[in-house]
């Protein structure tokens, strides 16, 4: 009897979204527990759920998944997102994991003290422009494939859709110098899964705003 | 014909150091080739041969892998250190991001100032004695097996002795309350390959200090 995935996270997007897009991109539905309490998160610890008192956790296949990275990997893994051999999973943890430090910059944004903010944008469009999408960019046009490992879609071109998107919602012509880019955007957000999980109703969260800010600091109870 | 892996990286620890520890227990002999100057560095970068303009980078069977995780993730796949099945797999990843989570603590340590190494160390020291170290002592103390996973020697163990023995440097009683990794340390340091990783002249390197942590600012142009 399987069971459906279950996310337990605040109720924004953070370091589970990466999990949402994951799990939406396999076709696989998922529900969700919302934090909105400091004592939801204190029980969860005082219950072992969380193993090293951290969230996002996910239940899936009887385990207590923790860290962000290991269960977007079994996810991958499971649901054949992962590339056919090994040096094509190097490929794919490559890509993941450039991407994976500029989402963490976007991640940190909004809890990052306004008079830095200014700075922090500029950091993120400039490493977008000049040291990550040219990678991408370059992959795409190199091998002439729709995707970026193996010619069939990976957790990589999950991933660097998710943060074009991202990108976007903060300097909207980010795309303008990267053509390939822009068609596989295009691609990927036809693809059924994605364009069910982009359009609105799907477990896709808004960007974060003062309320999601304000309810993680008041969780994890920092100062 | 098969090629050592050569690692490209600066004379020291860093993020480097997993890597080797990973390659010593699977007995893979490595050359290193060490950034000497910011030069040496641009030249890499004009080369085109830092995918994201860092390092590390590991030449390694045709490829030139950047991003520590996808390195390390390579390596524990190619040499067996990966458990059997995803489900070990996923046990591996999130008790090493466990673990790598508080080496980042350590690995940031000497580029603070001397206040902030203060306050630094008490929490390494809060961190691995309520966070980390407990978990790992329970995982041994209810399966009682001699690693953490399948009853092998997996990354996982790997990446828990390098932290063990980093802690240590740093807060040399860490393990008291820890009966069962007292054990496990002793056990994994008599493997043939770690023990002798373990001697003087391999290639394990020295606890970074304030003049590595100079020598690689001014590699990087850092402030």
């Amino acid at each position: 009897m399987s069971e459906k995935p279950r996310l337990i996270y605040f109720n924004g997007r953070g370091r589970m979204e990466s999990v949402r897009w994951l799990l939406a991109a396999a076709r696989v539905e998922f529900e969700e527990i919302f934090l909105d309490t400091r004592e939801q998160y204190v029980k969860l610890i005082k219950d072992g759920s969380l193993m090293f008192q951290q969230v996002p956790l996910v239940e899936i296949d009887g385990m207590k998944m923790v860290q962000t990275r290991a269960i977007l990997s079994y996810i991958a893994g499971k649901y054949n997102l992962y590339g056919k051999d090994l040096k094509e999973r190097a490929f794919i943890d490559m890509y993941v994991e450039g991407i994976t430090d500029l989402m963490h910059m976007i991640l940190m944004f909004p809890f990052s003290p306004p008079e830095a903010k200014e700075k922090n944008l500029a950091l993120i469009t400039e490493r977008a422009t000049h040291r990550y999408f040219p990678v991408f960019e370059k992959a795409l046009k190199q091998h002439g494939q729709d995707f970026l490992v193996g010619n069939q879609v990976s957790w990589a071109d999950i991933q660097l859709m998710e943060v074009i998107l991202a990108v976007e919602e903060k300097t909207p012509a980010v795309l303008l110098a990267f053509p390939q880019l822009q068609a596989f955007k295009t691609r990927m957000s036809n693809m059924p899964a994605i364009k069910k999980f982009l359009q609105p109703g799907s477990p896709r969260k808004p960007p974060p705003d003062d309320h999601y800010v304000s309810t993680v600091l008041k969780v994890l109870a920092e100062e | 014909m098969s090629e050592k892996p050569k690692l490209h990286y600066f004379n020291g620890r860093g993020r480097m150091e997993s890597i080797r520890w990973l390659l010593a227990p699977a007995g893979v002999e490595f050359e290193e080739e060490f950034l000497e100057s910011r030069e040496w560095y641009e030249m890499l970068l004009q080369d085109g041969a830092l995918l994201f303009q860092q390092v590390p980078m590991v030449e390694i069977d045709g490829m030139k892998m950047v991003q520590t995780r996808a390195i390390l993730s390579y390596i524990a796949g190619k040499y067996n250190l990966y458990g059997k099945d995803l489900k070990e797999r996923a046990w591996i990843d999130m008790y090493v991001e466990g673990v790598r989570d508080l080496m980042d603590l350590i690995r940031v340590h000497h580029k603070l100032s001397p206040q902030e190494q203060q306050k630094n160390l008490a929490l390494i020291g809060e961190k691995a004695a309520t966070r980390y170290f407990p978990v790992y002592e329970k995982i041994l103390k209810d399966h009682k097996d001699d690693f953490l996973v399948g009853n092998q020697l997996t990354w996982a163990d790997v990446q828990l002795i390098e932290a063990i023995l980093t802690v240590e440097e740093k807060v040399p009683t860490i393990l008291s309350e820890f009966l069962l990794l007292q054990a496990f340390k002793a056990r994994v340091s008599s493997i043939a390959t770690i023990k002798k990783f373990l001697q003087p002249g391999s290639q394990r390197k020295p606890p970074t200090d304030e003049k590595a942590v100079a020598f690689t600012n001014r590699i990087f142009n850092r402030r």
